[in-house]
């Protein structure tokens, strides 16, 4: 039973309700750009460095920038110790976080150079790579990189055969279906769509509905963080 | 009249017939901003002034750079940026240069500071620099500091009245670079207050009321000194 009676899921929450998120923006100082996200239990650290110099040399592009992204899970942020060497799964979402990002940068900007962009977890929860892509986009708008939106994601999905949203851990593992979703909210583009279970047409159509309102709510948390910073909170966010 | 406005990546800045300048993008007639910054809306067109990024040279920059490595033809130097700026040798010697003739560490050793201007850089080549023209040549004294490029503006302010105010208050001499590195020479008292300034105004560059934060600073002092 992972939703009771009453609809309410193992963490308290109700079916459309997004776990609690803190941003924090430039808290590293030797990165260009940085951000600390909490989603839930996720705690997660972002450092993007760059744009700089391409090490080893060959693997640099004419025309553009390389973005190389590393996801990488601490050994203390399971309950049983991880293998810090990167995993399968780890080599795969720093692939998928990667191309997620990558449409919302003008690397053409950057032509010869190379931009890191590191995400480490420190506490995980379900939903990291979703948490992961928040956070990195902050982070390289910090690192000032030019950039045609921020990518705000969730992920939603299929528990006790209800749609629900912002899956945690045990959601992730038991439900029936698990859909992150990335978006550029201003220009309602999606950089990011994984999908794996069965969902009807129907469920399918609420659930990414669900996916597209509630990116909105993150993006503005987004911008806090970010106005936070750059503007001191002297001015409310629009 | 010029209308400002805070942005992030993504905002709409405004919809009309407007050029997009530095730092926007235009699709249709919607214009949107590319960094974190403060958006200028005036004269026809938008610009976005970005409060952070590191440093992308340009044709025109002038920069302080350190020698870092010495080739037969060319002196490499650190600019604080992803590409390195190349002075040739050719531009400091001349023509007639010629490889046997001079000794290039005999000029500029490595570790040397520089004034240059970066006279061109496009996306296939790395930025070649010139010290030739007014001011420009290697630095003798003075303690270096680094700040965010993109705080350069505000610390050379309308016209340079920032710059000149800091000098005329510590009697120092200030060498800024457009790549964020700067150097202070003066006395020991001026070159320490040189720098606090100097990073008052980097905290504190999107602020509006900065130049009266200066002046605060610098009148606080005033007083202290009079106590002595």
């Amino acid at each position: 039973m992972l939703i009771d009676e009453k609809g309410i899921r193992t963490d308290g929450r109700k079916w459309n309700e997004l776990r609690p998120i803190k941003m924090e923006v430039g808290v590293l100082k030797n990165a260009d750009g940085s951000c600390y996200i909490e989603f839930g239990k996720n705690k997660i650290m972002v450092a993007v460095y760059g744009p700089k110099e391409v090490h080893p040399r060959h693997m640099a592009l004419s025309d553009r920038c390389l973005l190389r992204c590393r996801y990488h899970m601490s050994p203390f942020s399971t309950t049983t110790r991880k293998n810090p060497a990167p995993s399968r799964r780890e080599i795969e979402i720093s692939k998928v976080l990667r191309e997620a990002l990558e449409p919302s940068l003008i690397l053409e900007d950057y032509p010869r150079t190379a931009i890191d962009v590191f995400v480490e977890i420190l506490q995980s929860d379900g939903g990291s790579r979703c948490a992961g892509i928040t956070a990195a986009s902050v982070a390289l708008a910090d690192a000032g990189i030019n950039m045609r939106d921020l990518v705000s994601a969730v992920a939603v999905g299929k528990v006790d055969g209800k749609i629900v949203l912002d899956l945690n851990d045990v959601e992730d593992k038991e439900g029936e279906a698990d859909m992150p979703v990335a978006i550029m909210p201003n220009l309602n583009r999606v950089t990011l769509f994984q999908f794996e279970g069965i969902l009807t047409k129907e469920e399918f159509e609420k659930a990414y509905e669900l996916a597209l309102k509630s990116v909105k709510k993150i993006y503005k948390i987004q911008r806090e963080a970010l106005y936070e910073k750059y503007f001191e909170g002297e001015v409310k966010v629009e | 009249m010029v209308k400002r406005k805070y942005v992030v990546p993504g905002d709409l800045i405004v919809e009309g017939d407007l050029r997009a300048s530095t730092n926007t993008f235009k699709t249709g007639n919607r214009i949107y901003s590319l960094r974190v910054g403060l958006a200028e809306i005036g004269n026809g067109s938008v610009r976005v002034i970005p409060l952070s990024g590191t440093y992308i040279p340009r044709v025109g920059d002038v920069v302080v750079g350190e020698v870092i490595d010495i080739s037969a033809f060319a002196w490499q130097l650190d600019i604080n940026s992803c590409f390195y700026g190349y002075l040739t040798a050719q531009s400091v010697f001349g023509r007639g240069y010629s490889p046997s003739k001079y000794n290039l560490s005999n000029k500029f050793k490595i570790g040397d500071l520089l004034l240059a201007k970066i006279q061109s850089f496009d996306r296939t080549r790395d930025p070649m620099l010139s010290i030739s023209g007014p001011g420009l040549g290697p630095i003798e004294r003075g303690v270096v500091i680094k700040v965010n490029a993109m705080k350069v503006p505000r610390l050379i302010g309308k016209k340079g009245s920032m710059i000149r105010l800091i000098e005329s208050a510590t009697k120092c001499k200030v060498i800024l670079g457009q790549n964020g590195v700067i150097v202070v020479s003066g006395e020991p008292d001026g070159v320490s207050k040189a720098i606090e300034i100097i990073r008052l105004v980097e905290s504190k560059a999107h602020l509006a009321e900065l130049n009266r934060m200066v002046k605060e600073l610098i009148d606080s002092w005033g007083v202290r000194d009079a106590d002595r």
